[in-house]
C-alpha cells in the first residue's frame, strides 16, 4: 500500500513539471490561438542556456534562473514581433509550419553547438535531500519544483484576472478587432504573451535540466507532455492544466511500475482515454 | 449563344499530360539506362513524391495538418515485417495488405483525433505516432526496441537474383507512386474534389452549401493512411531492416515531407513534385553538412511560408497560369 502511495506521490510531483510545460502552451493558445510546435525545443533551449550560465558564472542552477528567465522572455518577445506575428490570421497552416520549422532549427542548432551528448545540471546537496512524510520519502527538489509549479500557475491566474496586462490578454483573446479599436496594440500584446510563456518555459527548462538528463532531441516529447496536460485539464483553464499535468505524471509513474517500457505509453493512453470519454477536458474554460 | 461548359484542360495542361506520359515511359525503362545507384535514388525520390503528395492532399486540400504521418509509414513497415515473418505472406502481397490494414487502423484513430480542432489536431497526430512507436518497440517478435532484419528466405522470394529484386522493387515504387497520383487526381476531379476545394477555400461556406465536411475529411484521412502505409511497407522492403526509431522517424517521414510540400507549393498537385526535385538537388549538394543542412531546410521553409506561402509552383501559376494536370474547372463558351 505504502509502495503505491509512494508511486502516486512521485507522479504528482513530476506532474507539476508537466503543468509548467503546459501553462506556457495554454497561455499563448488562449490569447492568440497559436499552437507553438517549437514549445518543447524552447524548453530544451532554456535548459542549455542554464547550462551555459552555470558553467560561465559558476552559480547554482536555481540561481541561474535570474538570468535565464529574462533572457527567454526577451527571446519570446522578439520571436513574436519578428516572426510569429506575421503568421497569425484565419489560415491555420502558417503558424504551424513556421513553428515546426523553428523546432527543427532549434534542435539542429543545439546539436551543432552542444553535440548529441546528454547533459545534466548539478544543483548540489539539495538533489539528494529528502524529508519523511507518513512513511514516504519525498525528495526536497521535487517538492520545491512542485511548489514552484503551483506558484507559477497561481501567478498566471492572478495576472490573467487581476492585472492590466491580463485584461489586455483577455480582451484580444475575446475579439482582436475590438481590442484594437479600444487602443490595444495587438502586436505588442501578443509579444507580451509570448514573453510570459517563454518565462514559464525557462523555469520549466531549468527544473527539467536539474531533474534529469537532457539532449537536443528531447524537445518534441516535452511538447507532447505539455499538450496532453492541456487537453486533459481542459482548454484555457490554468488550474485545469495543473490537474492535467498531475494525471499525466501519475499515469506515467504507475505505467513505469508495471513495466519500464510502459511509462510513456501509459501517459499517452491516459490522454487518449480522456479524449475518448471527455474530449472537453476535466475543467474546460473556453471553446476553442 | 452557345451553352456554357465547364472545362478542365488548358493548352498548358495538355502539354503537361503529354510530358507526364513521356516521363513515365522513360522512367519505367530506367533499368535499361540506369545503374544500381540511379535506381535506388529514383525509388527514394518516388517515395518522397508519393508521401508529399499524400500529405499535400491531407493538409493542403482537406486542411488536416498532420505532423504525425510517420505513424503510417512505420505502421506499414511493421505490417510488412509482421505479415511476412509471422504470417508467412508473400512480401509483394503484404504491401497492399499493409495499406488496407493501415486504412482500417486509421478509422478508430480518426474517431479520436478528429475531436481535436485545428492546431491541436496536429499535435494529436504526433501523439498517435508516438503511441505506435512505443507499441512497436514492445513487440519482441519483431525485435523490440532494437529492430530486426528481413530473413534471407523472404528476400529471395521476391526474386532469385539481386538484380531481379532491384528491378522489381524499382518498378513497384514507380507503380505505387503512379497509383497514388492517379488516386489523388481522380479524387480531386470527382465531386469530392470540388468539395475539397470548397473546404480549402472556406470551410464555413462549404458547410453552409451542404457539404458534409467531416465525411469528406474522413475519406481523405483514410485514403492518405492507405497510401502512406503502402509506401512505408515498400520503403522498408528496400531497406530490409526495420527499427522503431527509423520507421517512426519524425524527421525522415514528416519534416522532410512538409518542407518538400511547402517549398514546392502547398495545395497544388504539382507542388510536391517540384519540391522533391528541389529537396533532392539540395541534398545531393549539401547533405555533408549534416545538422546544418537540416537547419537550413527549416529556415528556407520558414522564409517560403512568410514570403511566398504558395511555394514555387504557386508563384509559377500566378505568373504564367500554367497547370501540369487538368484539374482546375474553367467556364468556357458563355457569351
Amino acid at each position: 500500500m505504502t509502495a503505491w502511495l509512494n508511486i502516486v506521490v512521485q507522479g504528482v510531483l513530476v506532474g507539476g513539471l508537466y503543468a509548467m510545460f503546459a501553462a506556457g502552451l495554454s497561455l499563448i493558445f488562449g490569447v492568440m490561438r497559436l499552437v507553438n510546435i517549437a514549445h518543447g525545443d524552447l524548453i530544451v533551449l532554456a535548459a542549455y542556456l542554464a547550462l551555459v550560465a552555470t558553467e560561465t558564472l559558476g552559480v547554482n542552477p536555481l540561481v541561474s534562473l535570474i538570468v535565464v528567465v529574462p533572457l527567454m522572455a526577451l527571446i519570446g518577445y522578439a520571436l513574436q514581433r519578428g516572426v510569429l506575428n506575421r503568421t497569425l490570421g484565419p489560415d491555420l497552416l502558417p503558424p504551424l509550419l513556421v513553428t515546426f520549422g523553428l523546432s527543427v532549427i532549434i534542435q539542429n542548432g543545439l546539436l551543432e553547438l552542444f553535440t548529441a551528448d546528454s547533459r545534466k545540471l548539478q544543483a548540489g546537496a539539495i538533489e539528494v535531500d529528502s524529508i519523511q512524510v507518513a512513511g514516504i520519502s519525498v525528495g526536497t527538489l521535487p517538492l520545491i519544483q512542485f511548489a514552484v509549479a503551483v506558484a507559477v500557475i497561481a501567478a498566471l491566474q492572478f495576472m490573467f484576472y487581476r492585472t492590466a496586462t491580463g485584461r489586455a490578454f483577455r480582451a484580444t483573446s475575446d475579439d482582436q478587432a475590438v481590442a484594437q479599436l479600444v487602443g490595444l496594440d495587438n502586436r505588442h500584446v501578443f509579444a507580451l504573451a509570448m514573453a510570459v510563456s517563454l518565462a514559464v518555459v525557462a523555469i520549466a527548462g531549468v527544473f527539467l535540466a536539474v531533474r534529469a538528463n537532457f539532449d537536443p532531441a528531447i524537445g518534441p516529447a516535452r511538447l507532447i507532455f505539455g499538450f496532453e496536460a492541456v487537453i486533459i485539464g481542459g482548454l484555457g483553464s490554468m488550474w485545469g492544466t495543473l490537474a492535467g499535468g498531475i494525471i499525466l505524471g501519475v499515469a506515467q509513474a504507475i505505467g513505469a511500475e508495471i513495466d519500464p517500457g510502459w511509462q510513456l505509453l501509459a501517459g499517452h493512453l491516459a490522454f487518449l482515454a480522456i479524449l475518448a470519454v471527455r474530449p472537453e477536458g476535466l475543467l474546460p474554460k473556453v471553446q476553442a | 449563344m452557345s451553352a456554357a461548359r465547364v472545362e478542365h484542360a488548358t493548352p498548358a495542361s495538355r502539354v503537361g499530360v503529354v510530358l507526364c506520359g513521356l516521363a513515365l515511359a522513360v522512367l519505367a525503362a530506367a533499368p535499361l539506362w540506369g545503374d544500381r545507384q540511379d535506381l535506388r535514388l529514383l525509388a527514394e525520390i518516388y517515395a518522397y513524391v508519393a508521401l508529399a503528395s499524400l500529405w499535400n492532399l491531407l493538409a493542403g486540400y482537406a486542411g488536416l495538418v498532420s505532423v504525425g504521418q510517420q505513424a503510417y509509414v512505420g505502421l506499414g513497415a511493421y505490417l510488412l515485417f509482421g505479415l511476412t515473418m509471422l504470417a508467412g505472406i508473400h512480401p509483394l502481397l503484404a504491401i497492399p495488405l499493409a495499406g488496407l490494414i493501415g486504412a482500417m487502423v486509421a478509422l478508430p484513430v480518426a474517431a479520436l483525433i478528429f475531436r481535436l480542432r485545428g492546431h491541436y489536431f496536429a499535435i494529436g497526430t504526433w501523439v498517435i505516432a508516438e503511441v505506435f512507436r512505443l507499441i512497436a518497440s514492445q513487440v519482441s517478435a519483431l525485435g523490440g526496441g532494437s529492430g530486426i532484419s528481413l530473413p534471407i528466405a523472404i528476400v529471395t522470394s521476391i526474386g532469385a537474383s539481386r538484380q531481379e529484386r532491384e528491378f522489381i522493387i524499382y518498378w513497384l515504387a514507380l507503380a505505387i507512386l503512379v497509383a497514388v497520383l492517379v488516386a489523388i487526381f481522380t479524387l480531386l476531379r470527382s465531386r469530392y474534389g470540388l468539395a475539397l476545394t470548397a473546404i480549402r477555400d472556406n470551410e464555413l461556406a462549404a458547410r453552409s452549401n451542404g457539404i458534409d465536411v467531416t465525411r469528406v475529411k474522413l475519406i481523405v484521412y483514410l485514403v492518405t493512411a492507405l497510401g502512406t502505409s503502402m509506401m512505408g511497407a515498400l520503403i522498408f522492403l528496400q531497406k530490409l531492416r526495420v527499427s522503431p526509431d527509423t520507421a517512426f522517424s519524425v524527421n525522415d517521414w514528416t519534416a522532410f515531407v512538409i518542407f518538400i510540400t511547402v517549398i514546392g507549393g502547398i495545395g497544388r498537385i504539382e507542388g510536391p513534385l517540384i519540391g522533391t526535385i528541389v529537396f533532392f538537388a539540395l541534398r545531393q549538394t549539401l547533405a555533408d553538412l549534416g545538422s546544418l543542412y537540416l537547419l537550413m531546410l527549416g529556415a528556407v521553409a520558414i522564409v517560403v511560408m512568410l514570403k511566398a506561402p504558395k511555394g514555387i509552383w504557386g508563384f509559377v501559376v500566378d505568373r504564367f497560369g500554367w497547370q501540369l494536370l487538368p484539374l482546375e474547372r474553367r467556364l468556357t463558351g458563355a457569351s
